[in-house]
């Protein structure tokens, strides 16, 4: 047994919104370049929908992640050999209309239109040609299902269901039920982009397993981008390099939750350490019975209060703080100790580490729609029971199609409902709502705090990275810190962003945190000039 | 001896060799994140399909064609029985299909860059300059090939003249009356692809040198430590002391 740490996120679906803001704030953070105008670390999908970029989870097209063949796990798309015959031309890569063409408008004419009898109307261009263009599709052309009739069936999960459920149902379904999917990479126990990538310039951190890009070592090659079954790996077309979610490692490494997870407004994220054995990664990956997968994945993840546990972890390195910030979990809570959390296709073999409370609300209205009382737990168990097709498409997304870890996790959210409801309107709660279960009544209840009131520091148990390493962080600067990155500093003799850049690390965050939080207006001057006095160890 | 041979097949092949070594060492050293094919496959693909293999595959051969024809003495393969007649056809017809391959292969590529409004968009400076050197030295050297084949003129033994000049500047004892002796065609050629490989550090083209032969090599998954100072991350700078 190797233990090894992961930083890991849960995403509550229930509350999410659809509001965009996180992807919104992510892109600001991270792509609001030239180059990957089109990539959205962060994108929020309706569902049923085609998703981001279009089809992606269609992986006889775009061949994406691993494959049992004959008992060893190898990458969809073939061997190393085949994989560097085909580099002159990726067959399976998504061209950038598959995401979508992205465009401005041309705003000057709004003002430098001559005056005249019409409004002069700012027009489209392409951002890829200068060229005026049609818009025709984005990153979230059918949200809200948008385009419905026309669109959402061509969802691979629908297409994958269609033969299960008649027409009838299924025309239902899309009336009733939707749901919002924020996805970011899953920073994969196995992660396939990494496996694919032929300069080896793709790596997990051994720290925390965040997935990054080596920006100096990407030799543009593009094999990562069709290899991730996610399509959470996007080329910059204007670098030549490869770049994708980066978990926001530089506010990760001093305790900061991600973007996405700060701004999210239905304050769904949690952020937490799993310990799992990176000895029994590639024994659980290759798993005969794809719905085998979650289960060895939940096996993979080592119990932070186990004695035995916690001494391999701390032979093999990981600090004391670590294995206290991986006992208080969220995320293993959320996923291990209640086991309301789900992977993402874990069919894909990467053993994603990003897991989702799958959304009992579609469940709660419709039942609500046809006059029932919807937060009555045997009103709601029976309606998961007959509500086959929302649960079939949610088990398609979590479970590999096993509607069993599906329904358990919709059925704990449903108990916690009505046993909340009971407590709340001052009623005796029910003991045996919890039992059935299988939970106590003090477990339901810490879990409703962690799911309902979600306080901040409940939300996200992130150890900082370590002080005798900060020295190494800062040198080793931002992956994306480069000429043309969003950690480019303008680096002019002259000015105030003159001299050696300020690396986005510790003090960066620190200094930044500290003016934000602070009473007194701390001016930027006087703020570089302590970042420079720490870095330089002196300040002459 | 003239001065002019001198400083075309003496002078100019060792500008060309320190160049193209200096120029590689800098560009890695400080231009890492500017090493990269730049591909442009997101934008257009259905050209590149056909164009970029054919033109890479026929690249190949005719790199390896080049290496053998220039590197191995005459000596050997008619050591191994191989006559003079044999060496010539197979030589010839290889490399001249090969040669149309990547003529076919660059053409492509070049209408693909100027037709395709994305990609052309996205072609630099760097890049235009890159293909002409690029695509009239290949020019040449299939002009070359016809011209020294006897399929038009008379057919030409490079490999008395050419080849031994070749590995007498690699040997550091240049002998330039033997290329001056050469066909006018195969100088031209030469000239052109000097040119090309001083040009070579500063473009695209160093992607050549970066092919992943590595990646058979290695475990599929890599795991790096925060700490790790391997390939590409930045080495502490100047001043950086540590702060204990
Ligand atoms: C074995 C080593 C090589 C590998 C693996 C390789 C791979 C690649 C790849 C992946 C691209 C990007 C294609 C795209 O998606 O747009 C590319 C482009 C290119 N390569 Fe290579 N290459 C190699 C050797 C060479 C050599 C020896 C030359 C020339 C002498 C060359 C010339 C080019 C040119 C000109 C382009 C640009 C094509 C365009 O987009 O117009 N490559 N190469
Ligand atoms: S989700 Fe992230 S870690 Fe997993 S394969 Fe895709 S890019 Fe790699
Ligand atoms: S910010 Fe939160 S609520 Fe809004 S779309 Fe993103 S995940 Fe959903």
């Amino acid at each position: 047994m190797k233990v090894m740490a992961q930083v890991a996120m849960v995403m509550n679906l229930d509350k999410c919104i659809g509001c965009h803001t996180c992807s919104v704030t992510c892109k600001q953070a991270w792509t609001n370049r030239s180059g990957v105008e089109y990539a959205w670390f962060n994108n929020v999908e309706t569902r049923p929908g085609q998703g981001y970029p279009r089809t992606y989870e269609d992986q006889e097209k775009w061949q994406g992640g691993w494959v049992l063949k004959n008992g060893k796990v190898r990458l969809r798309s073939g061997g190393r050999l085949k994989r560097l015959l085909q580099i002159f031309s990726n067959p399976n890569l998504p061209g950038l209309k598959d995401y979508y063409e992205p465009w401005t408008y041309d705003y000057d004419t709004l003002i430098s239109a001559p005056l005249g009898d019409h409004t002069p109307v700012a027009r489209p261009k392409s951002l890829i040609t200068g060229k005026n263009m049609k818009i025709e599709w984005s990153s979230n052309w059918d949200d809200d299902l948008a385009g419905g009739p026309e669109l959402a069936p061509k969802d691979p999960i629908l297409v994958k269901i269609k033969d299960q459920v008649s027409d009838r149902v299924k025309l239902e379904f899309e009336q009733a039920f939707m749901f919002y999917l924020p996805r970011i990479c899953e920073h994969c126990l196995n992660p396939s982009c990494v496996a694919a990538c032929p300069s080896g310039a793709m790596y997990k951190r051994s720290e925390d397993g965040i997935v990054l890009v080596d920006q100096d070592a990407c030799r543009g090659w593009r094999m990562c981008v069709s290899n991730c079954p996610y399509k959470k790996v996007y080329f910059n077309h204007n670098t030549g390099k490869a770049e994708k979610c980066t978990m926001c490692y530089p506010r990760i490494e001093v305790g900061l939750p991600t973007v996405c997870s700060e701004t999210c407004v239905g304050r769904l994220r949690y952020l937490g350490i799993i310990l799992y054995d990176v000895d029994a990664v590639s024994a659980a990956v290759s798993q005969e019975n794809e719905q085998d997968l979650l289960e060895a994945q939940l096996d993979l993840m080592l119990d932070p209060s186990d004695p035995e546990v916690i001494a391999a972890a701390i032979r093999d390195g990981i600090p004391a703080d670590w294995l206290e910030a991986a006992a208080k979990s969220p995320v293993y809570k959320l996923i291990k100790k209640y086991r309301v959390a789900l992977p993402l296709h874990p069919e894909y073999r990467t053993m994603p580490m990003v897991w989702y409370v799958p959304p009992l609300s579609p469940i709660v209205d419709s039942l609500r729609e046809t006059g029932n009382d919807a937060e009555d737990s045997k009103n709601l168990f029976g309606a998961l029971n007959s509500l086959r097709i929302p649960v079939e498409y949610l088990a398609e997304l979590f479970t590999a199609g096993d509607t069993e870890p599906v329904l358990r996790s919709l059925k704990t959210l449903a108990a916690m409902r009505s046993y909340m409801r009971d407590v709340n309107l001052g009623q005796d709660p029910k003991p045996e709502i919890p039992a059935s279960v299988g939970m106590s009544e003090e477990t339901l209840y810490e879990m409703y705090r962690l799911l309902a009131i979600a306080k901040y520091e409940d939300r996200y148990v992130i150890p900082k990275a370590h002080a005798e390493s900060a020295q190494n962080l800062e040198e080793m600067g931002c992956s994306l810190d480069v000429a043309g990155g969003p950690g480019q500093f303008g680096q002019g003799p002259f000015g105030e962003s003159s001299g050696r850049p300020i690396p986005v690390a510790i003090e960066t965050f620190h200094g930044l945190k500290d003016r934000q939080t602070s009473e007194v207006l701390i001016p930027l001057s006087a703020m570089t000039m302590n970042l420079k006095s720490w870095s330089n160890g002196s300040n002459d | 001896m003239t001065s002019r041979e001198i400083l075309l097949w003496v002078a100019l092949p060792y500008f060309t060799i320190a160049t193209f070594t200096t120029g590689l060492w800098w560009r890695y050293r400080y231009d890492k994140f500017g090493w990269t094919t730049r591909s442009s496959q997101v934008y257009e693909v259905n050209i590149l399909r056909v164009a970029s293999p054919l033109f890479h595959l026929g690249m190949l051969a005719v790199v390896g064609g080049h290496v053998l024809g220039l590197l191995i003495p005459e000596t050997w393969t008619h050591a191994l029985g191989i006559s003079e007649g044999t060496y010539h056809l197979v030589a010839v017809s290889l490399g001249a299909l090969s040669g149309l391959g990547t003529l076919l292969g660059i053409s492509l590529l070049v209408y693909r860059r100027r037709m395709t409004q994305s990609v052309f968009v996205a072609t630099t400076k760097n890049d235009k300059l890159m293909y002409v050197f690029l695509l009239s030295t290949i020019v040449l050297g299939l002009a070359t090939t016809l011209v020294g084949s006897g399929i038009v003129g008379d057919a030409y033994n490079y490999r008395e003249t050419v080849s031994p000049w070749f590995r007498s500047i690699l040997l550091f004892n240049p002998k330039p009356e033997l290329m001056a002796a050469s066909l006018p065609s195969f100088q031209i050629h030469a000239v052109a692809g000097m040119l090309l490989f001083m040009l070579w550090p500063f473009t695209r083209l160093v992607h050549a040198f970066s092919a992943p032969i590595m990646y058979f090599f290695r475990p599929y998954i890599v795991y790096r430590s925060r700490g790790d100072h391997a390939s590409g991350s930045r080495k502490p700078r100047r001043g950086w002391n540590s702060f204990t």
